[in-house]
């Protein structure tokens, strides 16, 4: 447990980067988490094929906050090819927490937004899984 | 007479194998989430069993001893159940497989039935979504309208415009008890009026039948909902009560084997109650084993259950409200006489999903989430609430156990 919560994702989570919106995003996307309401949304300022300009906002646990925050920091600059080779590996290693499967979707839901924003169609990277359905009382 | 109390039941967690098994991290199991499901005793899994090695056969159809015992174990499990429920005769319980298939049945056969443009049905703004979305879309397909008995801030029904919002209502659709924040609806109030309006009135039982002692005579609800899992009975079975004369008046729900009375190519008649409503084969097992939950629940007596859960909850809501200078907030009826053993809450700026993270790591389950209220969770601007929920088996060491992981959630979040 003591690896559970690391310092600089409780400093993420309270003193989130990158924190708002762009008032003209060329991008943007927002997603939930039905299964405990998570929400996040990535605004892009996207020219000649690179990122300018980058904020995200949302609501929801501290994984999922910090986890988009820390993704924010590395987008300026990036070009969009950068951006689909992200990974949800590379992702959970910056979280450096070990995910359990039921937290998993909160730690990539940022990432998820992230491509969504920056490439468009879901559909174009396979890594992704279907959010599941809501649980049960 | 508390310590009394906790004793048994201490006594009564040692016939759920599952609560003496430690967690992966070696944790005792404090298991404080059976509003979702409750933990099954052995006599409810030796019941399974002993269908499954013993008894085992198609209902309803053979003529050999073997499928005479299981029918015969089948319709003594609807006895059970309509007895602890105080039914007037067992042809007045449906088995289905949980409780939001119940209201789903009401929904599809009476609803469609009998609602027209015009009509309304009211329910309320605490409803866990399986009593609510099957109304949104009845609405939707009918024209008709539907209406909210409003909640205040603690999650009491607000009933001072109860007369007015009945005016035009056929259907009077209400949880019991709140799986969310506990309250338990004043059903002595809504019923009476709800009839004279002339409406009729199911009752989501989810949460009550497992806890309080039900006598849906004395309740003169005309539906009653209510799934095994949550009672220690199995997953994939539920009930639906319904009054013989609007059970009778019904058309079928799905339809197929068993339900039928004779088939032509053209033209079935259909079965009487409650069969009319079961096609196909039945989940006969769990009916019996629910049957076997029902014993174990009476042999405790509900009365207890009661005494217990009341005592452990506001134990609880003691040890909870000492984190409140530091940022607890407990949501729901302060008035104890008026909840469950449901408490909802939250700990300063720590989301609910890390909380029941941090308090699992501690051997604590706790829920986290929206508790299939959205709606109520957006009108009250809650994110997510944690929830622990206790049962017959859950004892003071439990919330000790809970308060020790608070501490734990404090120091990680560094609450002071």
């Amino acid at each position: 447990m003591d690896d559970f919560y690391k310092e600089y994702i409780l400093d993420h989570y309270r003193n989130p980067r990158n924190f708002g919106v762009l008032e003209a995003p060329t991008a943007t996307a927002e997603d939930l988490n039905p299964l405990c309401g998570d929400r996040i949304r990535f605004d892009l300022m996207v020219e000649d094929g690179r990122v300018t300009d980058v904020r995200f906002s949302g609501k929801g646990c501290a994984i999922s906050q910090a986890s988009a925050s820390m993704l924010s920091e590395s987008l300026r600059g990036q070009k969009l090819e950068d951006i689909a080779r992200l990974t949800k590996e590379a992702v959970l290693e910056n979280v450096g927490i070990g995910i359990s499967p039921a937290r998993m979707k909160c730690a990539t839901l940022g990432l998820k937004v992230l491509k969504t924003a920056a490439l468009g169609e879901i559909a174009s990277w396979p890594d992704e899984e279907k959010p599941e359905a809501g649980a049960s009382a | 007479m508390i310590a009394e109390l906790d004793l048994r039941a201490a006594r009564i967690a040692r016939d759920f194998p599952i609560l003496a098994l430690p967690t992966s991290r070696g944790k005792r199991l404090a298991f404080l989430d059976s509003a979702a499901s409750s933990q099954k005793p052995q006599t409810v899994i030796d019941a399974l069993v002993h269908y499954y090695t013993h008894d085992n056969a198609n209902i309803h159809r053979g003529v050999y001893e073997l499928a005479e015992r299981a029918t015969e174990a089948f319709e003594r499990a609807r006895e059970k159940v309509a007895r602890f429920v105080n039914a007037a005769e067992p042809a007045e319980i449906v088995w289905t497989r949980n409780t939001t298939e119940a209201i789903n049945l009401v929904s599809f056969t009476w609803g469609l039935a009998n609602l027209r443009a015009g009509d309304a049905i009211l329910t309320s703004q605490l409803e866990h979504h399986s009593n609510l979305v099957p109304w949104q879309l009845l609405a939707a397909k009918t024209g008709a309208e539907l209406r909210f008995i409003e909640v205040d801030a603690e999650g009491l029904h607000e009933l001072d415009r109860l007369d007015e919002k009945l005016r035009g209502v056929k259907l009077v659709a209400l949880s019991h008890v709140s799986n969310t924040l506990g309250t338990i609806a004043p059903l002595e109030t809504i019923v009476p009026k709800a009839h004279a309006a002339g409406a009729v009135v199911l009752i989501d039982g989810a949460q009550s039948v497992p806890h309080f002692p039900i006598d849906v005579r004395a309740l003169d609800v005309d539906f009653f909902a209510a799934s095994g899992h949550k009672m220690c009975g199995p997953t994939g079975i539920g009930f639906l009560y319904g009054k013989r004369a609007l059970l009778d008046a019904m058309p079928p729900f799905l339809t197929g084997g068993d339900m039928i009375r004779e088939v032509g190519y053209e033209h079935t008649s259909f079965n009487e109650i409650p069969w009319k409503f079961e096609a196909g084969t039945s989940n006969i097992a769990d009916a019996v084993a629910l049957g076997a939950a029902v014993d174990y629940l009476e042999s405790i007596g509900m009365s207890s259950i009661v005494a217990h859960e009341r005592a452990l909850t506001a134990y609880a809501l003691d040890r909870l409200a000492a984190f409140e200078p530091r940022g607890l907030t407990i949501y729901g009826p302060k008035n104890r006489a008026q909840r469950s053993s449901v408490i909802s809450f939250n700990f300063a700026d720590i989301h609910a999903h890390d909380l029941a993270s941090i308090l699992d790591t501690e051997g604590v389950c706790v829920r986290a989430g929206h508790h299939c209220t959205m709606p109520l969770m957006e009108k009250m601007g809650w994110p997510a609430t944690a929830r622990a929920s206790f049962y017959l088996y859950n004892t003071e060491q439990d919330v000790d156990q809970l308060i020790f992981a608070l501490e734990k959630a404090a120091d990680v979040f560094k609450i002071k």
